[in-house]
């Protein structure tokens, strides 16, 4: 048992020591001031959150699928 | 119910990252929009309105009120039933809560019809990371649903819902942004619509055919992975290709595609889009059924036949507050004019108007969806 324990701990203790590695190794390769193309109004992933449900919800009315793009619509299906 | 209860939590929208740049709370704002579809027999319209606001530095309130005005003479509704009108009202409440580079997003909405009710609990929490070029969400909500029947006040059907979410956003060059997001969805209770029936073959019927109600699984889970990058192009202007896989123990499996392009002139923005999507049937979907309750499960609802659906959108937006100057209290606002057309082939689904049976034509259907609205930022 206790070794189950000190085993899960090692591992978290690795995970939590990668993480921080990493977080301070990896040297940003887009600089924040070189950023402002990006921070354009025409980049924004979704610059319309209103109209965006609005569509999500009408295609999820219409088709089978549903999820996985970021945004989720509200409800009729509207026969 | 004449409303069909693809209930989904709006609330995961507003607990999306709230900024590529990380760190920040949403922008404060408010939206005002009307909605228009118009096709396939059916009229559907009504208000959206969006109110954002920050309280202090580390938080922010959303509150969204939505109406679908419903006038429905589809083909579902006239072959089975008598045209109807109806009317469904959802608001939401959300709360965001920035500490150093993690956010945290809680949200709350309820969709009301005279025969159909959902709540939606919604948590998320993102981080930005590694300088703030990746954004990594993760998402959970929660919701209920009582189903009803308008013709049988002691009708009522009770479902649950859970999503998973789990999205990662990267900045990967100064000109292109991508974001990956991976969505679970079960559901679990009375997912079929009380109203709809299905068609077996029946010689001692004068058509050859009659109806029975449909009955579905009382389970279902999806999985869906989407890919969405947007690119800067060198005379300012952005493109943008998205795709999703989706797949459900229904059998149902969709591909789906989509490429935009964004051109700003002067105060003007325009943009196009195309989308495509395809989708397999339900494995309990058939147009016609050899007998009466002839397999464990059935259904004819025309979203659960194989299809092939194509989207055209033309949108154009005019920026009346130059953002530069503000006005007043508004740092930003813009007037927008969207409109989607939108055409969608059935594989197997028939119109069963368009002739006898065995020389009914598939069905097809073009509807248009237009949207108006006003947006400022203050």
């Amino acid at each position: 048992m206790n070794t189950t324990v000190a085993k899960t701990g090692r591992i978290l203790l690795a995970l939590l020591a990668c993480y921080g590695l990493s977080a301070c190794s990896i040297e940003p390769w887009v600089k924040p001031y070189e950023r402002d193309r990006l921070a354009d109004p025409i980049m924004a992933l979704d610059g319309d959150p209103v109209s965006t449900a609005y569509i999500q919800h009408v295609y999820e009315a219409r088709e089978g699928a549903r999820g996985g793009e970021g945004a989720a619509g509200g409800g009729c299906g509207c026969n | 119910m004449k409303l069909r209860h693809l209930f989904a939590s709006l609330a995961l929208l507003f607990a999306l990252p709230a900024s590529v740049l990380g760190g920040v709370l949403p922008d404060d704002r408010g939206d005002v929009l009307y909605h228009r579809y118009e096709g396939g027999g059916v009229t559907i319209d009504g208000p959206s309105v969006l109110v954002r606001k920050q309280a202090g530095k580390s938080l922010s309130f959303v509150g969204n009120y939505y109406l679908d005005m419903v006038s429905s003479a589809s083909i579902d509704v006239i072959t089975t039933a008598s045209p109807y009108t109806e009317e469904r009202e959802q608001w939401s409440l959300g709360m965001d809560y920035l500490r150093g580079n993690t956010t945290m997003s809680m949200n709350y909405v309820s969709s009301v019809e005279s025969d159909f009710d959902a709540s939606t609990y919604a948590f998320s929490v993102s981080e930005d990371m590694f300088g703030d070029l990746t954004t990594l969400t993760l998402s959970y909500a929660y919701g209920e649903d009582i189903v009803g029947r308008s013709d049988d006040p002691g009708f009522r059907r009770e479902n649950t819902r859970q999503h998973y979410g789990v999205g990662l956003t990267q900045i990967l060059t100064r000109n292109l942004i991508a974001t990956l997001n991976f969505e679970t969805v079960t559901d679990e209770g009375f997912l079929n619509n009380p109203y709809r029936s299905v068609r077996y073959q029946d010689p001692g019927s004068a058509r050859g055919f009659s109806f029975e109600p449909e009955l579905y699984p009382e389970t279902r889970t999806s999985n869906a992975v989407g890919l969405r990058a947007r690119y800067f192009l060198p005379y300012r202007a952005a493109l943008e290709g998205e795709y999703r896989f989706y797949t459900d123990t229904w059998e149902i499996e969709g591909h789906t595609a989509s490429l935009t392009y964004v051109h700003p002139w002067g105060p003007f923005t325009f943009e196009g889009k195309f989308r495509y999507h395809d989708q397999t049937g339900a494995a309990f979907f058939q147009d016609i059924f050899s007998r009466a309750e002839a397999t464990n499960f059935r259904g004819r609802d025309k979203e659960l036949s194989p299809l092939t659906s194509y989207t055209f959108r033309g949108k154009v937006s005019y920026e009346f507050i130059d953002p530069n100057k503000g006005w007043g209290i508004f740092k930003r606002g813009s007037l927008n004019f969207s409109l989607d057309h939108l055409f969608v082939e059935y594989h197997e689904f028939r119109d069963i108007t368009s002739g006898p049976l065995g020389e009914e034509a598939l069905y097809e259907l073009k509807a248009n969806v237009y949207q108006i609205f006003v947006s400022f930022w203050y």
